[in-house]
């Protein structure tokens, strides 16, 4: 890779790029994009969980003045594929969900669209459904194994085996959803362009593609700026095909659509609820014989979504007797898909909580307990770490948060009315990097020219790219333009899984290293070059994962159950960290939504129905300000020699792993109630 | 959303018989409540008859003593009132436990009077609901009822009043003047709420085209030692899961007098009557309050998810009388 790069501007709190724009509002998301002559879409929903249209009226709809269109599947446009069945949008009769889109209006305003929505009467023939997740009923296992559990299990001198469960939970990013889409025909051939709420433009194209019949080059994609998407965003969903069905009838025009709060709970994807087992077995002195977890979760009918919540438990601690299993229920519900740390957050919940059960059985520190049981190679691969520095973040982690003179007796401390304890839980992420990525740089009126279809969801990737190009490039940053979001720019990956920057940078490091072989120290006005990133030899002989201590202090009322967490300390793993600022801004980010997770988040689905009834952020809550109170995050100053040429690895998701697991550890240590159904509410604390 | 007429009051009188000649009008002040339900489709008005910025808009000390409120001073106005944090405290803290600072800014008095239930149900258009369509069956008994009443709810509806402020007004004895088609009268705030009983699309007493002027509170000494207590799922900008209106009055640790009332419980604030007359002249101990708050709780009949709404009732109730009587007065 050609060694690593040497960090001038890496490592300095560079200002967000977008800063500006977006705390003055001037930044233009999907929505405010320059459109002439726009139309407005509005979705109609299916009633039931389950069963077909038989008959659209509407005809109301259609007489309201200011309604251009009102599209059912009588007459929507043709789709072309349907091989992804939630992109099946308005083709068929079946009611496959309740939430679904049976029909949609397009008018002259987004009100009219609106009423006119109200007017589409929608007759169905209901089929029964069942959209509840339950604990004992068969399904499809999948598993890995090593050992023998049960046997191991029944004589280790030390047991735990427990459930755990995590309710579904919905990505809320402050922006919804939304598209613009125009669709032209120019000289005989159909182009698409849509500006997009999403985490990756080439993503939506290269979906999209197929089920418009479109060659990927007739679809342009742009997302300068994304108000969030926690992977919500990471594909294109519906509401897309949607708005490019409405587009298609409306050729020349504009449409805009942007889901209802209320509708991305039925269509923007969210996180399977989750039943988990998980069963330890240890010697006296803690050190680890069995480790069992057992999954459940569920997906769709449609298509097939996994929460791989058993992935972290292969490679977290090591035992000769291990096995990982999963159920997915294949239910009548909305399809499930990426939120924060997929697999990894619900997962870290369980096998956390599990670690502080098992400390408390051996007498032992749960710091002490993780020491004892930490595994020189990775479980799963027998790899070597590329820097696994857990413990280093416990230690660190303990003498920052004050975690030495912890007395474990739990529901023993008290101040006025309020039970005060402590918990510690690790947390983990894969590295990732993902091909396919392609940068030019080029030298334009003194300055360097970086293009790169990424796309920047509001975390930093802009202004952390930017820092990585100057440095490649050994320029100053102002001397750095970098264009992003559009797929009229090179092709790229998306933002997810915490590998956008190690993909993108990695790349650009590539490209700007191309450049200078190229064109040396002085190059001239219009140089330009193009590079892919390389793959990383190291890839397949080290084992490469994030990791982190959190440590939470709750407070507890002994007369109302009220419960609030006064201090949460992380301290990261993360190899070389490239803007402190943008890093501690999404970890910071990530342990709130861990606090959320802990405390509030929980979507509610009223199985008569098939929906979720607390359908808006007045019924599903997240943490206001006033819930998060003294909240830190650090990192160990290190960097990893094998997982890019910046030395770092992904900081998007690990925030919010092994933070509730923290949460739940400390409300057991300030009440002695352990708590393993999330959301932790006061009625479950009650006395 | 169905469009409507939108006409700005000058004056009370001419605003009540606008809305009077009008079956489907409504009153509009702050719109932090009415314009989501326009939103959601739950109503369908033909006419806003918009009183925001009728002359109710201030806070006066009357000669007995009391105080009157404008129907249309607004929840921040209310809550940092100089006369309503020394006299009232329990108002001022149950207002500001209410919404968020940029809703309490719009809300008014009236309006925040006449919110009208979070019941899950009851906002979901798509789900059956004896408020919003009277004959179609309560979703809320058999379904998700962690929010729902645990006093005084009926066959037909569980759904709880949602405001703080009613809470303190409930316990505070106040009165509501109203201003109608056939004139003026005044309602005891306790007697301006119904039970849902079999007429659950009634929420209060009152009567098409009468409107709130203002809310009169009493000269009432106990209530500058009061305070409003509200649990809820998390620490800001959250309904009631349950709250406690208390004010008393002790001297030699016997409880001389007491005014009380409960939020989160029931389809109106709860005035805890029961629990008033055991303390009333009893000595201020922990079993005293126990026995009380266990009282005035005794009728509840929970539901499938709102048990714990029960003991921790009693529990707030009893932590709030402990406080309040070892407090320094």
């Amino acid at each position: 890779m050609g060694g690593l790069v040497e960090p001038r501007a890496i490592g300095t709190s560079l200002q967000r790029i977008d800063g500006a724009a977006k705390a003055t509002g001037t930044a233009p998301y999907a929505y405010e994009q320059p459109v002439t002559d726009p139309l407005y879409l509005h979705a109609v929903q299916a009633g039931i969980a389950r069963g077909r249209v038989t008959a659209i009226d509407t005809a109301t709809a259609e007489a309201l003045p200011g309604v251009a269109a009102v599209l059912t599947h009588y007459n929507a446009p043709r789709l072309a594929s349907d091989q992804d069945r939630e992109l099946w949008v308005l083709q068929s009769s079946e009611v496959a969900f309740r939430g679904q889109f049976v029909a949609a209006v397009i008018a002259e305003t987004s009100e009219i669209a609106r009423h006119a929505a109200e007017l589409v009467k929608v007759s169905y023939l209901e089929l029964s459904h069942d959209s509840e997740l339950r604990a004992h009923r068969d399904g499809f296992h999948t598993g890995t194994a090593d050992g023998d559990v049960d046997t191991a299990l029944a004589s280790a001198a030390v047991r735990i085996d427990q459930t755990y469960t995590t309710p579904m939970e919905h990505n809320n990013p402050m922006e919804p959803h939304t598209t613009v889409a125009v669709w032209e025909s120019i000289g005989g051939t159909d182009r698409l362009t849509l500006y997009d709420s999403t985490q990756g433009v080439f993503k939506v194209r290269h979906v999209l593609a197929p089920v418009f019949g479109l060659d990927p080059q007739r679809i342009r994609v742009v997302a300068p700026y994304v108000g969030g998407g926690f992977g919500s965003k990471g594909m294109p969903h519906a509401h897309n095909v949607l708005a490019g069905l409405a587009a298609q009838v409306v050729p020349g025009r504009p449409v805009k659509y942007a889901l209802t709060r209320q509708q991305m709970f039925a269509l923007a994807g969210y996180r399977s609820p989750t039943i988990q087992r998980i069963a330890l077995g240890a010697d006296a002195d803690g050190r680890l014989s069995v480790i069992a977890h057992d999954v459940i979760e569920q997906t769709s009918r449609i298509k097939e979504y996994v929460e791989d919540s058993a992935a972290p438990t292969r490679m977290m601690y090591a035992a000769p007797n291990r096995r990982t299993t999963r159920r997915l229920e294949r239910l009548d519900v909305a399809v499930p898909f990426w939120m924060r740390a997929p697999g990894v957050a619900p997962g870290m919940f369980a096998g956390e909580c599990a670690m502080d059960e098992l400390a408390i059985a051996c007498g032992l520190d749960p710091i002490e307990l993780r020491v004892r049981n930490e595994p020189a190679t990775d479980p799963e691969t027998g790899n070597p770490w590329s820097g696994r520095h857990l413990i280093a973040c416990l230690h660190e982690g303990a003498r920052r948060f004050g975690w030495h003179h912890r007395d474990p007796t739990p529901g023993i401390r008290r101040q006025g009315c309020w039970l005060v304890g402590s918990g510690v839980a690790a947390a983990t992420y894969p590295h990732h990097a993902w091909p396919g990525s392609t940068a030019t740089v080029s030298f334009r009126h003194g300055r360097y020219l970086v293009r790169i279809g990424a796309v920047d969801i509001g975390t930093g990737s802009w202004t952390a790219l930017t820092q990585i190009a100057a440095d490649a490039l050994t320029c100053p940053v102002g001397s750095v333009e970098l264009e992003l979001g559009d797929t009229d720019l090179p092709t790229a990956t998306i933002a997810a899984g915490s590998s956008g920057i190690t993909s993108w940078g990695t790349t650009i490091v590539e490209t700007a290293r191309t450049f200078r072989d190229k064109y040396g120290p002085d190059p001239s006005d219009g140089d330009e070059v193009q590079a892919t990133m390389p793959d990383n030899p190291d890839a397949d002989h080290y084992a490469m994962h994030s990791f982190g201590a959190q440590f939470a202090e709750v407070r507890i009322n002994a007369d109302t159950g009220e419960i609030r967490v006064s201090r949460m300390l992380g301290v990261f793993s993360l190899g070389r960290v490239i803007n402190p600022r943008t890093t501690r801004s999404q970890l910071l980010g990530g342990m709130t939504m861990g606090l959320s997770m802990a405390l509030h988040e929980q979507s509610i689905v009223d199985h008569r129905f098939g929906h979720v009834i607390n359908h808006d952020l007045a019924g599903y809550h997240i943490a206001t300000h006033a819930d998060v109170a003294d909240m830190d995050a650090s990192w160990l100053d290190e960097h990893d020699p094998h997982s890019n040429p910046m030395g770092s690895r992904g900081a998007g998701e690990i925030g919010i792993v092994g933070a509730a697991a923290a949460i739940a550890n400390a409300v057991h240590h300030a009440t002695g109630i352990r708590i393993r159904d999330l959301p932790i509410t006061a009625d479950k604390l009650q006395r | 959303m169905i469009p409507f007429e939108y006409q700005r009051a000058t004056d009370a009188d001419s605003a009540v018989a606008a809305l009077a000649a009008r079956p489907r009008a409504v009153f509009l002040g702050g719109g932090t409540n009415l314009v989501d339900h326009l939103k959601l489709g739950l109503l369908r008005p033909d006419l806003l008859i918009d009183v925001s910025r009728l002359p109710f808009d201030t806070i006066d000390a009357l000669p007995g003593g009391g105080v009157r409120i404008g129907a249309m001073v607004r929840n921040s106005d209310l809550a940092t009132h100089a006369l309503i944090r020394r006299r009232y405290p329990m108002l001022a803290q149950a207002v500001l436990a209410g919404a968020s600072g940029q809703l309490r800014n719009l809300a008014t008095t009236g309006g925040n009077l006449l919110q009208r239930t979070r019941c899950r149900y009851f906002l979901d258009v798509t789900t059956p609901c004896n408020k919003r369509e009277p004959g179609a069956g309560c979703s809320a008994i058999d379904g998700h009822n962690r929010d729902a009443a645990v006093l005084g709810a009926s066959e037909q509806c569980v759904a709880t009043h949602p405001s703080d402020m009613a809470v303190a007004l409930a316990a505070l004895d106040a009165v509501i003047q109203v201003h109608g088609p056939d004139g003026t009268r005044a309602i005891p705030l306790t007697e301006l709420y119904r039970l849902p009983g079999n007429e659950p699309a009634r929420d209060t007493m009152l009567r098409h085209g009468e409107l709130i002027t203002a809310v009169e509170l009493p000269d009432l000494p106990i209530a500058a030692r009061s305070t409003y207590r509200k649990v809820r799922d998390r620490a800001s900008y959250a309904f009631a899961l349950v709250s406690v209106a208390a004010a008393v009055d002790i001297a030699d640790d016997v409880i001389r007098d007491t005014r009380i009332a409960l939020g989160g419980l029931a389809h109106q604030p709860w005035r805890a009557t029961r629990a008033e007359e055991l303390l009333r002249g009893a000595p201020a101990t922990q079993d005293v309050f126990r026995a009380a708050a266990d009282a005035e709780l005794a009728p509840a009949r929970p539901l499938a998810h709102n048990a714990f709404k029960v003991p921790m009732a009693a529990n707030t109730l009893v932590a709030v009388l402990r406080d309040l009587t070892t407090r320094d007065s």
